[in-house]
C-alpha cells in the first residue's frame, strides 16, 4: 500500500530542478551585464555577502554592481515571480477558472492608479522617499480589494461569479480613473506608462525590503488553507459536506492572493503571463494538489522571472533595456497557445 | 439518528421543501423518492447543512444541526454527491483523503492514520488500482466509486446519496448498493435519493415518497410501494409485480400511445 508521504517524497523530488533553474537564473543575472565581472569575482562577491572571510575584490565596483544592482534586482524578481506565480494558482483554484490570473480582481489597477496618482503629484519629491510610489501602490491594491470584496459580498456572497463580475467593475472603472490623471497631468503621462508597464530597471534593495514582508504575510496565509484550497475544487456543495467553512476560506485565500499581487504591481508594475503560465505548466507536469503545486509554481515563477529580465537588459544592444513585461508575454504567449492546443492534463474531451 | 420537524428550505427564499416531519431510526437504509422537482436534493442539502432550514429543525445524534461546527456536521453526516466536475487533475488518492478534513486541526495535515481510512475506503469500493489516477481520466462509474470512497472515508454515522448512482450501468449499480447494504448491516444509517425506483425497492426496506416539497407516502417498501400510490404521486399509470427472484414489488411504467407496439 503506497503511503502518501511517499507520494509527497516524489513530489519534493520534482522541486529540485526547479531550484536549479532558479538558481542558474540568478547566477546568470550576478554575471550578465555591461560592467565586467569574471565568474570567480562574482563568487567571491556572493560568497563575503554570505558570511564566507574572503579577500575582497581588488575592484570595489565589482561588490557594488553585483550585490546591489544585480543581486537585489534578480531577488526581487525572483520574489515577484514566485508571487504572481502563488496569486496565479490561488485565483485559478479559487474562482475554478483557468484563465484567472492574479489580475483578475483588478487589484492590479487599483495599484496603477495610486502609482499614477504618485507620479502625477510628483510625491516620491515632495515626501523625499523612492518608496512613495510603490506604497501608494501598494495602498491602492488593498483598497481595491475590499472594494471588490464588499461589492461581491453585497450582491451574493463571494460566490465566484460575483468576484470575477465585481473585479471586472473595479477594473473598468479604475483604467477610466487612470485615464483622467493622464489627460489631466500630460507632463507625467510617460512616467506613468512606462510605470505600470513594469520591469526591475533601477529596483533593488528599498523595493525588496517594501516586497519581502507582503511577500511572507500572503505565502503564510495561503499555506494555512492549503487543503481547503484542494476541496475548494470541487465547488461550494462538496467543500461543505466536507466540513470546510467556505467562505472563510475563500476570503482569506482571495485576501492573501490580492496581498501578493498587490505588493508585485507596487514594486515592478504590471508583469502579465507569469501567474498564468507558471501554475498551468506546473498543473500540467506535477498534478493539480496544491501542496505541491504552490510550491512548485513559485519555483518556477520565480526562475521564469528572473530568466525574462536577465534577457529584457542584455538583449537589445548598447545597454537600453526592453520592459520584462514584453519579454514574458513574447515567451508567454507561444506556450499558453501550446498549453490550450494540447489540452488539459489527462481530461476527458 | 436524523429528527426533521416541520422543516422548510429552498434557494434564495424560494421554498421548496414546506413542513417536513422525518424521524430515521439508527441503522435504517431509507430511499427518497419522488417527481423531478419534489425537493429530495433539497432535503439532502439540508441534512448535510449545505442549506439552512428556512423553518423548523433538524435534529442529527440528539443535537441540532444549526449549533454544530462545520466539521463536527461532516463527522455525523457524508455525502455521496451525483458527479463532480472539474478537479481534473487532482488524483483518487487526493479525492478520498479529503474525507478526512474533518478530523483535521487547523494547522495539521493528513497523518499515517488519515492515509490508513482512506485507503481501507478505496478498498471497499474497489478503487485501490486507481489511486495515483487523475480523476480527469476517470470513467462516470469509477469517478462514483471514488466519491462514495471519499464518503467511506469520512466515517459518519449517517450516508446521504444523492442519485449516486445515475451515471452507473446496471451492473455498478447492484454493486454500490450490495456494498451500501453491507454498510447499514454494519451500523451506518443510510438515506439515498433515487430516481431508480425498482432499484430502491430493493435496496431500501423503508420508502419516502416527496412531492411538492411533502411527504406524500412513507412506510416499509411492501406498505407503500404499490400501484395506487405509485400511479398517484408520479401522475400516471404504473403497474406492480413482484420480482421473479426475490418478490420484492417492482414497477413498469404503463406506455402511452404509440409506444410499446413493438411486436414480441
Amino acid at each position: 500500500m503506497p503511503d502518501i508521504r511517499v507520494s509527497r517524497t516524489r513530489a519534493m523530488a520534482r522541486v529540485l530542478p526547479l531550484l536549479l533553474a532558479g538558481l542558474a537564473a540568478v547566477t546568470a543575472a550576478c554575471l550578465a551585464g555591461a560592467y565586467p565581472a569574471t565568474p570567480s569575482e562574482v563568487a567571491v562577491v556572493v560568497g563575503r555577502l554570505l558570511g564566507l572571510s574572503l579577500p575582497a575584490p581588488a575592484d570595489a565596483t565589482v561588490t557594488a554592481v553585483v550585490i546591489d544592482l544585480r543581486l537585489m534586482r534578480a531577488l526581487l524578481a525572483y520574489g515577484v515571480g514566485a508571487a504572481l506565480a502563488v496569486a496565479g494558482a490561488v485565483f485559478q483554484g479559487v474562482l475554478r477558472n483557468p484563465l484567472a490570473d492574479p489580475f483578475t480582481l483588478g487589484v492590479s489597477g487599483g495599484a496603477a492608479f495610486g502609482a499614477a496618482l504618485s507620479l502625477s503629484l510628483g510625491l516620491a519629491a515632495s515626501l523625499g522617499t523612492s518608496l512613495a510610489t510603490p506604497g501608494l501602490a501598494l495602498l491602492g491594491g488593498g483598497a481595491t480589494l475590499a472594494a471588490v470584496l464588499a461589492l461581491s459580498r453585497l450582491a451574493g456572497g463571494l460566490r465566484r461569479e460575483t468576484v470575477v463580475l465585481s473585479g471586472i467593475v473595479a477594473a473598468t472603472f479604475l483604467s477610466a480613473l487612470l485615464s483622467l490623471v493622464k489627460a489631466l497631468n500630460e507632463e507625467s503621462v510617460a512616467g506613468i506608462v512606462f510605470w505600470i508597464m513594469g520591469g526591475f530597471q533601477g529596483k533593488g534593495r528599498a523595493e525588496l525590503a517594501l516586497f519581502a514582508p507582503c511577500l511572507a504575510a500572503g505565502l503564510a496565509a495561503i499555506w494555512l488553507f492549503v487543503r481547503e484550497l484542494d476541496i475548494l475544487l470541487l465547488g461550494e456543495t462538496q467543500a461543505r459536506q466536507l466540513g470546510v467553512a467556505a467562505g472563510r476560506a475563500r476570503l482569506v485565500l482571495l485576501t492573501a492572493a490580492s496581498l501578493l499581487t498587490a505588493a508585485a504591481v507596487a514594486v515592478s508594475g504590471v508583469i502579465g503571463f507569469v501567474g498564468l503560465i507558471a501554475p498551468h505548466a506546473c498543473r500540467r507536469l506535477y498534478g493539480g494538489e496544491h501542496g505541491t503545486l504552490l510550491l512548485q509554481s513559485a519555483l518556477l515563477g520565480g526562475a521564469l522571472l528572473v530568466a525574462s529580465d536577465v534577457l529584457a537588459r542584455t538583449i537589445l544592444p548598447g545597454g537600453a533595456e526592453l520592459p520584462v513585461g514584453v519579454v514574458t508575454a513574447l515567451c508567454g504567449g507561444p506556450f499558453f497557445c501550446f498549453l490550450l492546443l494540447t489540452g488539459r492534463n489527462g481530461a476527458r474531451p | 439518528m436524523i429528527r426533521c420537524r416541520g422543516l422548510c428550505s429552498g434557494y434564495h427564499g424560494r421554498p421548496v421543501l414546506d413542513g417536513i416531519d422525518l424521524d430515521v431510526a439508527p441503522g435504517e437504509m431509507v430511499g427518497v423518492l419522488g417527481p423531478n422537482g419534489a425537493g429530495k436534493t433539497t432535503l439532502l442539502l439540508t441534512l448535510s447543512g449545505v442549506l439552512s432550514p428556512a423553518g423548523g429543525t433538524v435534529v442529527l445524534n440528539g443535537r441540532n444541526i444549526a449549533s454544530m461546527t462545520d466539521k463536527e456536521r461532516a463527522r455525523t453526516v457524508a455525502a455521496v454527491p451525483q458527479r463532480s466536475g472539474s478537479a481534473g487533475e487532482l488524483t483518487v488518492r487526493s479525492l478520498v483523503l479529503m474525507g478526512r478534513y474533518p478530523y483535521l486541526s487547523f494547522l495539521g495535515g493528513y497523518g499515517p492514520s488519515d492515509a490508513a481510512a482512506a485507503a481501507a475506503a478505496m478498498a471497499a469500493v474497489g478503487v485501490a488500482d486507481l489511486a495515483d489516477r487523475r480523476l480527469g481520466e476517470l470513467s462516470g462509474g469509477e469517478f462514483q466509486r471514488a466519491l462514495t470512497a471519499r464518503a467511506l472515508a469520512q466515517e459518519s454515522d449517517v450516508l446521504l446519496l444523492d442519485e449516486a448512482s445515475a451515471s452507473l450501468d446496471i451492473a455498478r449499480k447492484m454493486e454500490l448498493y450490495t456494498l451500501l447494504a453491507a454498510r447499514n448491516a454494519a451500523g451506518t444509517t443510510i438515506v439515498a435519493a433515487l430516481h431508480d425506483i425498482n432499484l430502491a425497492a430493493l435496496a431500501c426496506r423503508r420508502l419516502v415518497f416527496l412531492k411538492n416539497g411533502r411527504i406524500e407516502a412513507d412506510g416499509p417498501t411492501a406498505a407503500v410501494f404499490t400501484q395506487p400510490t405509485l400511479s398517484r404521486i408520479y401522475e400516471t399509470d404504473i403497474i406492480v409485480i413482484p420480482h421473479p427472484r426475490t418478490g420484492t414489488p417492482q414497477a413498469l411504467a404503463v406506455p402511452g400511445p404509440g409506444l410499446g407496439a413493438v411486436p414480441v
